[in-house]
């Protein structure tokens, strides 16, 4: 394992920001991995740590395949991390909306060029990601349809569940997608945790990164093979709304199967306690993002349901 | 009369409303051209406040002179602006990158979804934005390359200094003007001044020019002043000038100066060693639009935008 200080920037008072990348391997550039590009992705740089102890250890036994090099960056905005902030301290952007960057541009601009010039020649690119609606994924990989996604490539994750998802104008400058304009195979592996550590959704990532590299020949490591993904498009999910607002009771959680008219969550009066509204499923299937703050917007989303599938 | 555009129940006691003032001319049931004029998207430009107030100012003094509709939203992002945060609070979105919206989405995108409803219809939409809390910018109306035919005319009459037209980026197809130009309402996106701060001299001139486009339109018949000849500049013109160092930036400039190539745009100072880490140089001739107003800067913060061949500024 090689540690290397992959960018720097000199701050007026503070500590210099050091962006590090692990090297596994020498070789042909295989994969890239990239935790938390924002200061509240705690649980994304938690899977990073425990796949770069894992990657050390195999390294040792010499289990990187021959030829071919990782690259893990844990964390590029640490920054904002150590103060409590989830995008760029300075001026409130956000990293993961700069790619491909500009390396005369704005500060976020510079520090997303200076990463993307180095991790955009690697062949397949993972991201560990996060999502801005408070609320607990199922473990899934996501891509966007550039028309360059390969499905069948996030399959061999092992992940319960492939999407993929329309991009939209504000998606173009996001990582995964510039990555895949670079002609990397873009993945990113969302895990049902952000701002605090999963344990048990921590090691299901691991598990799918270490899985995909041994399937692409990338190490040599013996792992269960996982789930045959389920490949679902974004835009074919139920959203659930809440038709009212207050405080949030979830009665169904991410995975479960649900039925037509089951109860999904409760909505009650703040000060009174009594029931506003029983939130319930629109149609049968297995529910994959739920709403998990305390309280609700009226029209937040309470969950959102692949439809017709069981388990 | 004041009309609710969208609410949404808060979880405790609360409802987030759109507001909106409809002026409207006394008498005949026609049709009346309608000017829309909103602010208030990023909680922390609060520009557009004040000319808000003064163009219902002037209504109120010279009501028999409006002929036609005048639409006021002084704050789409009415939570951002009462906390004193740029985008929406629960969420830390950026308002101005989820238009259209949707009414099947996120109650954010619900919320921009009947925004964009209630704006459609117009014959012309004034956006008013304020730079942010960083950077002070001269009165300027911005417009992508795609949409300049169609509105660098109207743009004349808003009394600005200088019309930018810049290349169009697919990021800033999720704009509150980018989606009202693609649906047939002509949406000038105004900047100037700064974040948090209201610059009345600003206001007035922007003001000026709104009248005088509403006599343009036909939705005023009363006085319009004469209104200034702004630059058209196009991007090669515009110069970017980014700090290459972090540090304290003390500016040497004031917004509207004229500078030749190498002229002293400002120092980037350490207070800690007494040192100039940085001294600022303009590799362009022209005037400095954006200057930077915060002074803490790190490598790459904006310090200021030069509007090159503009020795013949004009102002009336």
């Amino acid at each position: 394992m090689e540690k290397e200080v992959m960018y720097t920037l000199k701050a007026p008072y503070r500590d210099a920001l050091r962006i590090h990348g692990y090297h596994f391997g020498k070789g042909e550039k295989a994969a890239c991995i990239i935790g938390a590009l924002r200061g509240n992705e705690v649980q994304q740089l938690y899977v990073c740590s425990q796949l770069i102890k894992v990657l050390t250890e195999l390294e040792k036994h010499g289990s990187i395949s021959f030829g071919k090099e990782i690259l893990v960056i844990p964390s590029v905005n640490h920054y904002s991390m150590n103060i409590g902030k989830r995008f760029w301290a300075v001026d409130n952007t956000d990293i993961n909306r700069m790619f491909p960057g500009y390396d005369k541009g704005e500060t976020t601009q510079r520090i997303a060029a200076g990463i993307f010039n180095q991790v955009s020649s690697y062949s397949f690119g993972i991201q560990f990601a996060s999502f801005y609606m408070p609320g607990d994924f199922v473990p899934h990989v996501r891509m966007m349809e550039t028309g360059y996604q390969n499905t069948s490539l996030a399959n061999l994750f092992g992940l319960p569940y492939v999407v993929v998802r329309k991009p939209r104008p504000i998606d173009t400058t996001t990582l995964n997608y510039n990555w895949q304009l670079w002609e990397t195979s873009a993945f990113s592996v969302y895990t049902n945790e952000t701002d605090e550590i999963d344990e048990n959704s921590a090691r299901m990532a691991v598990s799918a990164v270490l899985r995909f590299l041994t399937r692409m020949g990338i190490i040599k490591y013996n792992s269960h093979s996982g789930y045959i993904a389920n490949v679902i498009y974004e835009d074919e999910l139920t959203t659930v709304h809440a038709g009212s607002a207050g405080i949030f009771r979830r009665k169904r959680e991410p995975g479960e199967e649900v039925l037509r008219g089951d109860v999904l969550a409760e909505i009650l009066d703040p000060y009174e306690g009594t029931l506003r509204e029983a939130v319930t499923a629109p149609t049968d299937g297995i529910i994959f993002f739920a709403h998990r703050k305390p309280l609700i917007t009226e029209k937040d989303v309470v969950c959102r349901i692949i439809r017709r599938l069981h388990q | 009369m004041i009309e609710t555009v969208v609410e949404v129940a808060l979880p405790v006691d609360e409802k987030l409303m759109i507001q909106k003032n409809r002026i409207t001319p006394a008498g005949g049931q026609e049709r009346k051209r309608r000017i829309s004029i909103v602010t208030g998207t990023h909680g922390d430009e609060l520009e557009g406040q004040y000319v808000c107030y003064e163009v219902q100012r002037i209504i109120r003094e010279h009501p028999e002179c409006l002929t036609g509709v005048v639409d006021i939203y002084p704050a789409l992002n009415p939570l951002g602006i009462d906390s004193i945060t740029r985008g929406i609070p629960q969420f830390d979105l950026d308002m101005n990158r989820i238009f259209p919206g949707s009414k099947e989405g996120v109650f954010t995108e619900y919320v921009a979804a009947e925004i964009v409803d209630d704006i459609l219809g117009s014959d012309v939409c004034i956006d008013i934005h304020a730079s942010n809390i960083y950077l002070r910018e001269i009165p300027q109306v911005r417009i992508s390359e795609e949409t300049a035919e169609r509105l660098v005319p109207l743009a004349m009459h808003l009394n600005v200094d200088f019309i930018w037209v810049h290349e169009s980026a697919t990021v800033l197809e999720s704009t509150l003007a980018h989606s009202l130009n693609m649906m047939s309402v002509p949406t000038l996106v105004v900047e100037m001044g700064v974040g948090m701060r209201i610059t009345k001299e600003y206001c007035r001139q922007l003001v000026t020019g709104i009248f005088h486009l509403m006599k343009e339109l036909g939705i005023w018949n009363g006085e319009a002043e004469e209104v200034r000849e702004p630059f058209i500049s196009l991007n090669g013109e515009v110069d970017f000038v980014n700090a290459d160092a972090s540090g304290i930036f003390v500016p040497e400039v004031e917004i509207g100066t004229y500078l030749e190539r190498g002229g002293h745009i400002g120092d980037i100072l350490n207070p800690l060693t007494g040192e100039v880490e940085n001294s600022l140089k303009a590799s362009i001739a022209g005037t400095v639009f954006t200057v930077r107003e915060y002074p803490i800067v790190y490598h790459g913060s904006l310090i200021a935008r030069i509007l090159g061949g503009t020795k013949q500024w004009k102002k009336k």
